[in-house]
């Protein structure tokens, strides 16, 4: 029996980055991991650091992660590939561009100015090589990428320096409360611990189901695709506006596509496909909003399983149904940003009962009708 | 989805692909063959429609084996299976979509059965300095001696163990190329290991006296054979100068500037790991082998493999398994029934079992020397990346767990070659500095497409069908019936 | 670095690699012809080291990559020679136009 502080379902990003803040309060945090760290929506994402078109009720965690990543070398002793090199959303169109001045408008009124409109010469002088029909854009010049699987792997080496404890190929079969305590079986072992935290990413669902709360919830598999090297050509993340796509080059010369559609996967066996139906889409916007990459060979594709919300935004904080049970997840493919802040809020939901972060558009019983 | 156009696809024109497209079109089935080359043939057999002409002197240099293929070209030719050369096969997916590129343009066609007949590749030769000009493989000798009439020109040293290296080595002294020294790696323990083998190879004899006529010609030839080389290195500044080697306890170098290596072949599994086919590691050819029945079905029920690229079985094994794929396919399709299937499918199958145990004689005589497997530190193992060995030492030292963490660490496997020539090297230096054994540390996850594909290619890829959801524009609300249908394997 | 075994009565194409005209057989591939016409090293290395030519000649290893025509990356040793082909040895980063 290995007993712990808090058992943690899941070793993504998320789940390690509550166990590195539950550490650095003191606590002993205990992560389970069905594949490894990594292995699926944290180590595989397209690595956005965005708080740029965010769900207003996410702005104030995605600024605060921003502060985070800012000086992330700080918080994981890594810098996590982490670059500020700005996002933009582009309107290809004047509805487009109407669309995201109104955007502006309702994030001013909420009291946050991160994100600037920019009309077509400012958009030109960002990107280049964009197409010249686009009319203009939104954009953080403040937000940037980072290196999924390296932070993943950053935050577990930091939680696990700090005390917390990681076991691999570890998936959750069964789980009792056990008089004050949660006891999860997983194979030949068993744990034990007070408190629990669901973020088992894609899995999460049935997880929340388990502890008995009703959440809508499902799993997707966004797709990405990378190019050979090529020379400079992008340098912020950009996205489009009116139609599915994020497209960024890395350091090293490789351009990440995907931001769009989604392929196949199943749950039991972690196995999954791309479809090149989409990603055949994907290469059409591309090709139009950046001709000069219509040369560029593509190397891989690939999907990654992520859980999603039917309203879009994650489920942060307490079980509605379960004692001492929280989650973090159906962050729907936004979450790697937020990572940093939602580890921490967590850690202080756990220790200290409350957060100064508001995450009441988050709680789980939203979905109840 | 895109509607079906064909019975069966077959992808490679080797002896397995044009012996599985001959039998199924033979029995009814709408065929089509996809081939990356301009002509059938495959790798063994390259080139041979147009290497007929006796006055040349190089169908006698290749042999009464490569007449064979020609044979299999007309066969195949006389049938009714279209054939699609210069065609790069850059997916597949258990639906039978097949993704090609012809002359530059992409498109998905749908097939009911798959036949992967991918063939062989050399084993990559880590050692120091391969990345070299002027370092090549012996298969690039021999290709180059069948799809040009072109040898050496100038002094050539060969490296390495196995058949084919003996063969290329007695092809290019016999063409009059100037081979300063055959350099034989066998390490001394496989003859030994491989005696208790030969038993069940005595049924082929001729086959090996063959090998044995080979070395005995270069040797007679007066070129230098060396056994029981080590410590192999190729050695230069801009281009390759010199090869180092050590033998008899003496370290050695021989100028030159080419270098030809060999350490056998491994399957070409790309395109059956990419759609998940089940597969066992094979310690004795040490690589991957795609699990299959007698017939070539996978472990995918549209998809079957034939020949080398499910595991080394040779040309003349793989005739009979593509043949197999073929029968097996008209069954499955329903031309014909199984009593027809198994009665076509005797003589092949008996073929088969003939040739298995010089399969493992060779296997065993002719295994590579741990150092080419897991070479040292220095060697470059990725050459797209240049990842070296110590570097994948380094990472799995820090927890890097297998080859699929090892690309996020290093980006080993990462360019453009997409890892056919580092993935079995790094499976194996991972599996070494971990004490565990390959089959345990597993393989790249192959992910499409397995050939690049530029952006507008895609973006003009013909023949899509289905229309697919996108984050943006997925229903989400509960109950809509859309249920998890996108997160389902499709 | 390679040479014809014997001076076949097959056509002849002329083809361009880096402003030198060279002689070819039809039929024959990219990597052939420059290795026939003394051509080794096909590239510069794209992370590090020295050029690279052709290692497998079987579409394998990818290191044989050529501009041929303003297109770059392509496989030289699968690519059959046309006469009049322009081939450009391949800088570390390819242009990416289109």
């Amino acid at each position: 029996m290995t007993i712990g502080d808090v058992l943690i379902i899941g070793g993504g990003l998320h789940g390690c980055s509550a166990a590195l803040h539950l550490a650095r309060r003191g606590l002993k945090p205990v992560i389970l991991e069905r594949d490894w760290p990594g292995r699926h929506a944290s180590g595989v994402n397209a690595g956005g650091v965005r708080t740029l078109l965010r769900d207003p009720a996410e702005i104030p965690l995605a600024l605060a992660a921003r502060r985070m990543w800012h000086a992330i070398g700080e918080l994981v002793d890594d810098d996590c590939g982490y670059k500020t090199v700005g996002q933009v959303a582009i309107a290809e169109n004047d509805a487009e561009y109407d669309r995201l001045k109104a955007r502006a408008g309702t994030v001013r009124q909420l009291g946050f100015d991160h994100e600037e409109l920019i009309d077509r010469a400012a958009l030109r002088s960002m990107v280049p090589s964009l197409a010249r029909h686009c009319v203009g854009g939104l954009a953080v010049r403040e937000d940037g990428f980072a290196s999924p699987y390296h932070t993943s792997l950053a935050f577990r080496r930091k939680a696990l320096a700090l005390g917390a404890r990681l076991f691999e190929g570890a998936e959750a079969e069964r789980i009792d409360r056990v008089g004050e305590n949660w006891r999860i079986e997983a194979g030949a072992r068993t744990f034990e611990a007070p408190v629990l935290v669901n973020a088992a990413g894609a899995w999460a669902g049935e997880w929340a189901a388990r502890l008995g709360d009703t959440v809508s919830f499902r799993h997707i598999l966004p797709m990405m695709m990378v190019s050979e090297r090529v020379p400079p050509l992008v340098e912020p993340v950009v996205i489009a506006s009116g139609r599915p796509l994020s497209l960024k080059q890395m350091p090293n010369g490789t351009v990440i596509m995907g931001g769009g559609y989604l392929g196949f996967g199943d749950l039991r066996t972690g196995r999954n496909r791309t479809d090149f139906n989409g990603l055949q889409k994907s290469a059409a916007t591309v090709a139009e909003l950046f001709p000069a990459l219509r040369g560029a060979r593509i190397v891989r594709s690939w999907a990654g399983f992520e859980g999603r919300m039917a309203d879009d935004i994650p489920v942060i904080g307490p079980s509605a149904a379960a004692p001492d049970a929280f989650h973090a997840f159906g962050f729907s493919g936004h979450g790697f940003q937020l990572a940093p802040i939602v580890g921490r809020i967590l850690a202080d939901l756990i220790a200290t009962g409350e957060t100064d972060l508001p995450i009441r558009p988050f709680s789980a019983n939203r979905f109840a009708a | 989805m895109t509607a079906f156009r064909h019975d069966v696809a077959v992808v490679g024109a080797g002896p397995a692909g044009m012996a599985a497209a001959t039998a199924a079109a033979e029995l009814g089935l709408d065929t089509v063959l996809f081939d990356e080359q301009p002509a059938p043939g495959g790798q063994i057999y390259r080139n041979v429609e147009a290497n007929r002409d006796a006055g040349s002197g190089l169908a006698g240099l290749l042999g009464d084996d490569y007449g064979r293929g020609r044979r299999l070209a007309e066969a195949f030719r006389a049938g009714s299976a279209t054939y699609a050369p210069g065609t790069s096969v850059w997916e597949i997916e258990p639906d039978g979509t097949v993704g090609t590129l012809h002359d530059g343009r992409a498109a998905l066609v749908r097939a009911r059965r798959i036949v992967i007949a991918a063939g062989a590749m050399e084993r990559p030769v880590p050692i120091a300095g391969w990345t070299l000009p002027g370092v090549m493989t012996a298969g690039a000798a021999q290709t180059l001696l069948k799809s040009a009439d072109a040898i050496p020109d100038g002094p050539v040293v060969l490296a390495g163990s196995g058949p084919l290296h003996y063969l290329v080595a007695w092809q290019l002294v016999s063409a009059g190329a100037e081979v300063c020294a055959i350099l034989d790696t066998t390490p001394r323990a496989n003859t030994r290991a491989a005696l208790a083998q030969l038993p069940g190879a005595l049924g082929q004899l001729a086959q090996i006296r063959k090998g044995r006529r080979w070395i005995a010609g270069i040797r007679a030839a007066g070129v230098r054979f060396v056994r029981h080389v080590s410590a192999l290195a190729a050695v230069g500044t801009e281009r390759l100068a010199a090869v180092d080697y050590e033998a008899d306890g003496r370290k050695e170098r021989i100028e030159t500037p080419l270098l030809l290596l060999h350490q056998g072949v491994v399957p070409n599994n790309q395109l059956a790991d990419s759609i998940d086919c089940a597969r066992r590691w094979d310690d004795v050819q040490a690589c991957w082998h795609t699990q299959a029945d007698a017939w070539g079905a996978t472990s995918v029920d549209t998809v079957a493999v034939a020949g080398d690229c499910a595991g080394i079985g040779g040309a003349l094994a793989a005739e009979h398994r593509g043949r197999l794929a073929g029968i097996d396919a008209a069954a499955r399709l329903g031309k014909i029934d199984a009593g027809t299937r198994d009665r076509l499918s005797r003589e092949p199958l008996a073929a088969l079992r003939r040739l298995a145990g010089l399969r493992r004689f060779l296997d065993t005589l002719y295994a590579p020397a741990a150092t080419f497997l897991s070479p040292r530190d220095e060697v470059v193992v990725c050459r797209c990346e240049g990842v070296t060995a110590g570097d994948l030492r380094e990472v799995a030292a820090h927890g890097c767990m297998g080859p699929n963490q090892a690309k996020a660490f290093t980006r080993a496997g990462m360019g453009p070659c997409q890892g056919r020539m580092c993935g079995l090297t790094v499976a194996n230096v991972i599996a070494g500095a971990r004490g565990r054994p390959v089959a345990d540390i597993g393989a790249f996850r192959v992910r499409p497409p397995l050939k690049p594909l530029t952006v507008g290619q895609l973006a003009d890829l013909e023949g899509v069908g289905r229309d697919i959801a996108s984050l943006d524009a997925m229903p989400t609300r509960p109950g809509d019936g859309a249920g998890d249908g996108a997160g389902e394997t499709a | 670095m390679f040479r014809k075994r014997r001076d076949a009565d097959r056509q002849r194409v002329r083809i361009v690699f880096d402003g030198r005209t060279i002689e070819a057989e039809a039929g024959a591939t990219v990597a052939a012809a420059l290795l026939c016409n003394g051509v080794v090293a096909f590239r510069d290395p794209v992370v590090s080291g020295t050029s690279r030519g052709p290692h497998c000649m079987i579409g394998a290893c990818f290191e044989c990559l050529v501009e041929i025509d303003g297109t770059p990356g392509q496989q030289a040793c699968l690519v059959p020679v046309r006469e009049g082909m322009s081939i450009g040895r391949q800088a570390p980063l390819p242009a990416v136009a289109p």
